[in-house]
Formats: structure tokens, C-alpha cells, sequence
């Protein structure tokens, strides 16, 4: 346990002083919030923007966290043969694996205690918001976008992974019902909307925190799959060197 | 007991075969080259050891476990240090330093592990504006901060200017002189003649020869010398029976072993047709020509 925590020590710290990072998973989410929710451009057909938005952005704080700032950093790690030598000391790679975990946890707890208030802020009135199923929404979702992002990691090389997980970001962003309602998408671009992780779980917090979700039984269904396969894929596919 | 046993171990790439039944052992206490040109399989060999890479073939043993199913107990006693560095750009030299010696938790000095390495001044300077020997250095305190009975030590020296090199000589004859195995891998034949008490040769993945410098260089007996650029050479031979050969400008070697005879025979030869005498040098011939040899004589075997 000990070296679990001396290697989420590094871990948060490396996340705390990369500006990237921190604009990834903080500066991004809370701008897109605060931006889209005083400027009504988006055709989200709620009676406040906000209300679409929140549970929204609360999916991409989730999505950035789990998959992109964890695949980047990773897919560096790699490139720099970090892991390589990591592997070579009491660590081990369990132990590693754990340590990034918890950093993705420990994140994301600072992105919902920021991004929640400041949705409240902007006029959020969710209703009587069901944070549990919300909580076990995120969960599969950060195991759904952690698959993906350490799969991708895993391949490519640094810089190929980086452009590769920011595409997939941008991609996952405006098909994920994050921003831009489903109902909005053309009929075909649709169907694979809601096949995707990212929409999948935004629909369900929807659901869960608004009571506004489209299809929540099979978001929930989506995410499940996503969640279980993704990371099998990882383990598989994943290359420490 | 050797701290390193290694026996008939091969390494595969797929259908490649990066290491062919090599065998050799790194004895607690002393620095073990093993020396190679790139690509020969020296640092397929050491991942082995780190429990890194498995064999296909062969049984390894470090400090009497099998690193391939005992990597978690072996890696607290082994210090490694990685062609590549291994470090995190964005760290800077004390965190990072203070990071492994965390991991490792037997309590080794982080400013003190800097210190020694010569980086006192360095400590906040991330690893993305070290030079490439500052680099080689902050490789070295985190195998030193392993506090290890064995190192495997990858290419130390490699990029790093004089003082460096000094440095880190120094750091790793310490290291044996406390009684650890230092395991070197290196293409830089100076460096294993000057820091080795045991060599072994690999090449395209095959053991060439292993021993100790002495026993390296027994049989490869040479006079060394330098003289007129214009030596006839078959007139030293019709004289004295001394079969020389020109290796440079000025430079002839003759392989014989250093007989005081012979050696006066070429002396007044020289003196007799008015050619000075330079560097004359004779005795075990110096690791590079070894090598070269050695490495020649395995190919025309394999032609052969």
C-alpha cells in the first residue's frame, strides 16, 4: 500500500504541474459550462442551457480525466521508457496500475467539486438530482474511457498517441451528446451517437441528475459493454515498451 | 555462488534470435563487461536478468532467484540503470531521485545519492534541460538508490563528456568495492579495459570469448611501435626474419610475443638503416585489437 500511495504522490503531482492537464480536465470543461450557458447559441431545448449542459460537461470532465489526460500521459510514459523502468523497481505493475487509478479518482473528485457548484451557479436546477446511479454512471464510464485511452497508449507511439487521443476527444465530444443533443444529429450520425461511450454515459447522467435522458435503459446497457470489453482490450493490446 | 548465473540463455524476437545460447557468470564484488558492437544482445541479456524480458531458453539465476518469476523480491536489491534514461521529462533531479529512492524504501539519501553523482547544483533543473552526461548521471543515482548487491549498468557512460566519464568510473569501481555485482554493458571497449575485472565478448547474439582481461589478451601477444612512414618492410623481414605490418601512417605492429631478442634485433635494425624508434609497446595486445580479432575469427569460422 505504501508504494501505491509514494506512486500516486508522483502521479498527482506530474497532473498538477503539467498546464496541459490541467487545462484538459479543468479549464476546458468549465469554460465550455460557463461560455454556453451565458451565450445561448446551443439548440439544447431546455427553458436554461444549463440544464442540458451540466450533466453534459459533468461526461466530459469524466471522458477528459479518464481517457485523454490518462492516455497522453501514459503514452508519454511509454515513449520515454518511464514504465520500463518503473517496472524494474518494488513497484510492479499492479501496484502502478493502482497508482493511476487513484489519481484518475482523485481528479475527478476536484473536477465535480468544481464543475457541480459551478453549474449550481450558473442556474442549474436539476430537480432532485439521483447521485448514486450518477456515481455508478461515472464508474463504468471512467473504465469504459481508461480502456480506450491505455489501449491507444499502449500502440501508438508519443506523439501519434497524442493526436490520436485529442481527435478521438474532439470526435467523442460533438457525437456524445455532450454538448449538442442527440436530436439534433442526422439520423445516421445518431444511431452511432448513442452507440458511443461518451454518449452513452452523457445520457445517462441526464437521466440520472435531470430526469431528461433520451434512451437511458440502453445508455446503461451501452455502457455496461463499453466498460467490460475496453479494458479486456487494453490488457491485451497494451505494450509497456 | 555467483551473484549472476547465466546458462545457455537465448532470446527470441519472433523468428529472431537476439541472444544463442550464451552463458557466462558476474561475481559479487567485481564489474562485469559484457561488451558488444550495438545490436550484438547485450541489453536483451541484462532485461533478462531485471526479469524484464523472458527466455526462450536457458536458466538465468541473480542472487540465486529466477528473475522471471521472482522479479518483486530481486528488484529490491537491483539497481538498474536503462540505455534510455527511463525519467519523466517534466521531473526535476532531486524529484525524481526522491521518487525512487521512495520506491525502493531502504531508507538511501536522495540529496546525498545527487551529491554523489555530481548534480548538487542541478537538483531543481528538470531532466528535458540536463545534457546528455547530467542524464547519465541521474540514471546512475537511481540505480545507486536501490542500495543494490547487483547493478546493471547499460551503456553508463555513453554520451558523457571526460569529467563525466570520470565521475561515473569512479561511482561504479566504489559500487564493486562495496561488494556489489556490477553487470556493464557497453560497445565502448575503453571502457570495459577501463573498468572491468571480468569481460565477456558477445556478438550477433553469440558468446565470443569470457575472462579476464589477462586471459583475454593471453595469446594475442604484440611489439608496437612507430617509426619512418617509409619503412621497407621486406628488408626487415630478409634481415632479422621480422614479419612487421603497417596499422597506421606511421605506426607498425609485429605479432610476436615480446622476446628481448627480438625486440633488439628490430632496435638495431633501425638503427642500422637510420630509422628512429616511437611508442615502442609490446606485451598483451589492447582490448580493441582482442575484440577485433576475436569477433574476425568467429566470422571466418562461420564462412569457413
Amino acid at each position: 500500500m505504501r508504494l501505491t500511495f509514494v506512486q500516486l504522490r508522483a502521479e498527482l503531482r506530474r497532473v498538477a504541474s503539467n498546464g496541459e492537464q490541467l487545462l484538459l480536465t479543468l479549464g476546458i470543461p468549465v469554460m465550455l459550462m460557463v461560455f454556453f450557458s451565458v451565450v445561448d447559441v446551443l439548440p439544447t431545448d431546455t427553458k436554461d442551457p444549463i440544464d442540458f449542459l451540466a450533466p453534459g460537461i459533468l461526461a466530459l470532465a469524466t471522458m477528459s480525466t479518464a481517457m485523454v489526460s490518462l492516455g497522453i500521459g501514459t503514452g508519454f510514459e511509454r515513449s520515454y521508457h518511464v514504465l520500463k523502468r518503473l517496472g524494474t523497481t518494488p513497484l510492479g505493475r499492479p501496484r502502478l496500475i493502482a497508482a493511476k487509478v487513484g489519481a484518475v479518482i482523485a481528479v475527478q473528485i476536484v473536477q465535480f467539486a468544481v464543475l457541480v457548484p459551478v453549474a449550481y451557479l450558473l442556474g442549474w436546477e436539476p430537480g432532485s438530482p439521483d447521485w448514486a446511479p450518477a456515481v455508478l454512471a461515472v464508474v463504468l464510464g471512467t473504465i469504459a474511457f481508461a480502456g480506450i485511452g491505455l489501449t491507444l497508449a499502449g500502440r501508438l507511439p508519443g506523439e501519434v498517441n497524442l493526436a490520436a487521443q485529442n481527435g478521438l476527444y474532439l470526435v467523442l465530444l460533438l457525437l456524445g451528446g455532450m454538448v449538442i443533443p442527440f436530436a439534433k444529429l442526422p439520423g445516421a450520425i445518431r444511431a452511432v451517437a448513442h452507440a458511443l461511450p461518451s454518449g452513452a454515459l452523457a445520457d445517462v447522467l441526464r437521466e440520472t441528475l435531470s430526469s431528461a435522458g433520451t434512451e437511458p435503459t440502453r445508455s446503461w446497457v451501452v455502457l455496461a459493454v463499453w466498460a467490460a470489453i475496453t479494458p479486456l482490450v487494453a490488457a491485451r493490446l497494451f505494450r509497456w515498451d | 555462488m555467483a551473484a549472476v548465473e547465466i546458462d545457455q540463455l537465448t532470446v527470441r524476437y519472433g523468428d529472431v534470435i537476439a541472444v544463442d545460447s550464451v552463458s557466462f557468470t558476474a561475481e559479487a564484488g567485481q564489474v562485469t563487461a559484457v561488451l558488444g558492437p550495438n545490436g550484438a544482445g547485450k541489453t536483451s541479456t541484462i532485461e533478462v536478468c531485471e526479469g524484464y524480458r523472458k527466455a526462450a531458453q536457458g536458466q538465468v539465476r541473480v542472487l540465486g532467484l529466477d528473475p522471471a518469476t521472482h522479479q518483486r523480491a530481486l528488484s529490491k536489491h537491483i539497481g538498474v540503470m536503462l540505455q534510455e534514461g527511463g525519467v519523466y521529462p517534466g521531473s526535476t533531479v532531486l524529484q525524481t531521485v526522491r521518487h525512487y529512492a521512495a520506491l525502493y524504501g531502504n531508507g538511501a539519501d536522495a540529496e546525498a545519492l545527487v551529491d554523489a553523482v555530481g548534480l548538487t547544483t542541478r537538483g531543481k533543473t528538470t531532466w528535458r534541460r540536463l545534457s546528455g552526461g547530467e542524464r547519465q548521471r541521474v540514471a546512475l543515482a537511481l540505480a545507486l538508490a536501490a542500495k543494490p548487491q547487483v547493478a546493471f549498468l547499460d551503456e553508463p557512460t555513453s554520451g558523457v563528456d571526460i569529467n563525466g566519464r570520470d565521475a561515473i568510473r569512479t561511482i561504479i569501481r566504489d559500487l564493486a568495492a562495496g561488494g556489489c555485482a556490477v553487470v556493464l554493458a557497453t560497445h565502448e571497449l575503453d571502457e570495459a579495459e577501463r573498468l572491468a575485472d571480468h569481460v565477456v565478448i558477445i556478438d550477433q547474439g553469440s558468446l565470443v570469448a569470457a575472462g579476464t582481461l589477462a586471459e583475454l589478451r593471453r595469446g594475442y601477444d604484440e611489439i608496437r611501435f612507430r617509426s619512418d612512414v617509409d619503412l621497407d618492410l621486406r628488408a626487415l623481414a630478409a634481415a632479422t626474419g621480422i614479419v612487421a605490418a603497417k596499422v597506421g601512417a606511421d605506426e607498425y605492429v609485429v605479432d610476436a610475443p615480446p622476446q628481448p631478442r627480438l625486440m633488439a634485433q628490430l632496435g638495431e635494425w633501425l638503427e642500422a638503416n637510420g630509422h628512429p624508434l616511437h611508442d615502442l609497446r609490446a606485451g598483451g595486445q589492447r582490448l580493441e585489437d582482442v575484440f577485433r580479432r576475436l569477433t574476425a575469427d568467429r566470422r571466418h569460422g562461420q564462412a569457413g
